[in-house]
């Protein structure tokens, strides 16, 4: 048989219906993973026409987007005040309930970010093809599924037929060679990826991401890379699975057990790209040389090495990226040539489905340990699920943030997509672990750093832009 | 859907690149549970001072371009998020087509979705229109969609890509869902042959 690559078995297996000279591919969905802010629309038009929905066995959804993560009150509750998120969460139950579709309520046990639930439940599995009205659905990716986000309307078209139009993507292989020096992390080649080939650079492919520096990442890593992989423009971002793969999956509330963990493993160690089978275009980093990134601007490819400086637009040849990026540094108000290491911070934002897991907060918690925010910085720790809370509770993780002075809250998107009242003040700088730094995207006005767990302490504990380096003489492991 | 054919209709242009849907629409008019009223935060952080009046510096609150109906931007315009609210507000506030020299994945399928043209055109187009629409605001561009061209104020005629499948539904009016309902057969086919990796409903 032809060599395949791993997106061509995963998305062979899913054809309906192949492409054809005048009508797209029709891809069958195993699961379509639902939140409160993008599927109003979508059952509405259901019950206009009177459709059901096909599957909800194949459906979940949760409530992340815009739900508070203020503590709790005396009764256990997330009490929710803003009256259009209020009701955006009614809606969702009432659709939930109306049509048969499993929800992980706020407050309840296994509430939190779509992208986080997905994998900690073990409904991600490798070989699947996974959507939600999302554009971070590519998280999934990291378990050789192919997963990507869809409008609303195609959230309808999955509900009413588990079914989506597609037309081929483009394969492209990411290769990391070499491996992670001490201080270095999964976010930083996330954010040198695409700041080397930009915010469009992946427009039509999908990637896979694969060499030496990848095989060494725990699942979550592998997560935060696919996670931002529509950063770079990509449609997906894949990892082939393996035992690191097998080893997460096992044990999870809704993997295969017994006989039928057998055999769900063997059928995945067939996914991976057989030998010989060409990519349309191939992208190379080297991971030895690697250092902690930042973004200076006011998009994920606006990233430099930590030690750098700000780029002049006067060096940009193409007037419309001059423009770009001269708009950029005035929203940012940074000057080119200027450093960003020392730029003092007003906040530092732990969370968001690129790092709110327990191996994020696990790192972040042993560099915090015994240290303290620097005064007049505010640090929100956000886990990405009640699941995460619960265990870096259970090790005390909640402890060494609260005693750093650091707030602890509740799980969900927080101040990634600040809808939930989690957002910066006009002209704050913050630095974030989250995936986008766009005007205002962190709140109006707010100017976003993107960078590492790592990166986002050592600036919480110095109040400014620091190079994590300068404070570790080991790796930090999770 | 309305279907979608030729029109002509004044064109302004925001000749910003990777102009993402946090811009388009930010996320704090996502609490919505419809699609009314998108309009209003449509570029809301430029259209808008931060005491909540106009700016009239951006390009759509200039008197000469209020009826702008077709917007030539930036490439890898609608990058970001996946809200179809993106398209939905574009078309709330009037917009018809969007010219760039390429578009995010998600939003050219959320666009094509709801009746909005996302048009390719080459970088030297994209420069021509910009200066165009930047010396004489009344820039009138044709867009016909049957046969995939804009046609210039002077009758120059620039051709377009489009996928063949979103144009039928567009020209007829049809979305696409009807198709997806037409494959029931194939789809209960698949189902049939095809072991369930997940059940949501209740753990293994």
């Amino acid at each position: 048989m032809h060599p395949r690559t791993l997106f061509d078995k995963v998305w062979a297996a899913h054809e309906v219906r192949p492409q054809q000279a005048d009508t797209p591919a029709v891809l069958y969905i195993d699961l379509h993973l639902v939140h409160e802010v993008t599927s109003p629309q979508a059952f509405t038009m259901l019950r206009e026409r009177g459709l059901q929905v096909r599957r909800p066995d194949r459906t979940l959804a949760t409530m992340d987007h815009s739900t508070p993560t203020t503590p709790r009150n005396s009764l256990g509750i997330i009490p929710v005040t803003d009256g259009q998120a209020a009701a955006q969460l009614d809606r969702l139950r009432k659709n939930c309930a109306d049509f048969g579709i499993p929800l992980f309520e706020l407050g309840s046990a296994n509430q939190g970010i779509v992208h986080v639930i997905g994998p900690e439940q073990g409904l991600t599995q490798p070989g699947m093809t996974i959507v939600c009205g999302d554009s971070h659905t590519s998280t999934h990716g990291a378990f050789g599924a192919l997963a990507f986000g869809i409008g609303t309307s195609e959230v309808g078209h999955v509900l009413a037929t588990q079914c989506l139009i597609q037309n081929r993507p483009q394969t492209c292989a990411v290769r990391v060679n070499g491996r992670l020096q001490t201080g270095v992390s999964a976010k930083d080649i996330i954010l040198a990826i695409i700041a080397k080939i930009g915010v469009g650079g992946g427009t039509g492919y999908v990637f896979e991401y694969m060499g030496e520096a990848i095989r060494a990442l725990s699942m979550e890593e592998r997560m935060t890379i696919c996670n931002m992989s529509i950063e770079g423009g990509a449609r997906a971002g894949m990892v082939a699975p393996d035992d690191t793969t097998f080893e997460y999956i096992a044990g999870r509330p809704f993997a295969p057990q017994g006989a039928d963990w057998e055999a769900a493993v063997a059928r995945w160690h067939t996914l991976p790209t057989d030998e010989g089978a060409v990519y349309d275009r191939v992208i190379e980093l080297d991971a030895t040389t690697l250092t902690p990134m930042i973004t200076y601007g006011t998009n994920p490819g606006m990233g430099m090495p930590i030690d750098g400086v700000v780029p002049s637009p006067d060096e940009m040849s193409d007037p419309s990226a001059r423009t770009t990026l001269d708009k950029a540094l005035k929203y940012m108000d940074l000057q080119p040539g200027q450093p960003l290491l020392g730029h003092p911070v007003d906040v530092v934002f732990l969370g968001s489905c690129t790092n709110s897991r327990i191996s994020d907060l696990r790192q972040a918690a042993r560099l915090m340990q015994g240290q303290k925010v620097a005064p007049g910085v505010r640090m929100m720790v956000v886990p990405g699920s009640q699941q995460v809370k619960a265990q870096a509770e259970r090790e005390g993780l909640d402890a060494i943030f609260k005693e750093a002075g650091a707030e602890w809250r509740e799980a969900g998107c927080s101040m990634c997509i600040a809808m939930n009242g989690d957002q910066l003040a006009p002209g704050q700088y913050a630095v974030s672990t989250s995936n986008r730094n766009f005007e205002g995207r962190q709140g109006k006005g707010g100017r976003t750093f993107l960078a590492s767990p790592l990166t986002a302490v050592a600036t919480a504990i110095n109040g400014k832009v620091t190079d994590v380096r300068e404070m570790l003489t080991e790796p930090v492991g999770v | 859907m309305e279907p979608v054919s030729t029109f002509a209709a004044q064109a302004a242009a925001l000749p910003i690149e990777n102009i993402d849907t946090d811009q388009i629409i930010p996320a704090s008019y996502l609490k919505v549970t419809d699609k009314a009223g998108l309009a209003e935060g449509l570029f809301s952080n430029w259209r808008y001072n931060a005491d909540g009046t106009l700016n009239a510096d951006f390009v759509l609150n200039r008197p000469e371009s209020a009826d702008a109906r077709i917007l030539i931007a930036g490439n890898n315009f609608g990058c970001g998020s996946s809200r179809e609210h993106a398209p939905w507000a574009l078309i709330g506030y009037g917009f018809k087509a969007i010219i760039s020299t390429y578009f995010a994945d998600i939003f050219c399928n959320n666009a094509l979705k709801n009746g909005l043209l996302p048009i390719t055109v080459d970088t030297e187009t994209y420069y021509q229109l910009v200066s165009m629409c930047e010396e004489d605001p009344s820039t009138t561009l044709t867009v016909d969609l049957e046969n995939q061209t804009v046609i210039l104020p002077e009758g120059q005629q620039v051709s377009f890509p489009i996928d063949g499948f979103a144009k039928y539904c567009l020209l007829n009016g049809v979305d696409q869902l009807g198709f997806l309902q037409q494959q029931e057969e194939a789809i209960a086919a698949f189902e049939a042959s095809h072991s369930q990796p997940v059940a949501t409903i209740s753990p293994a």
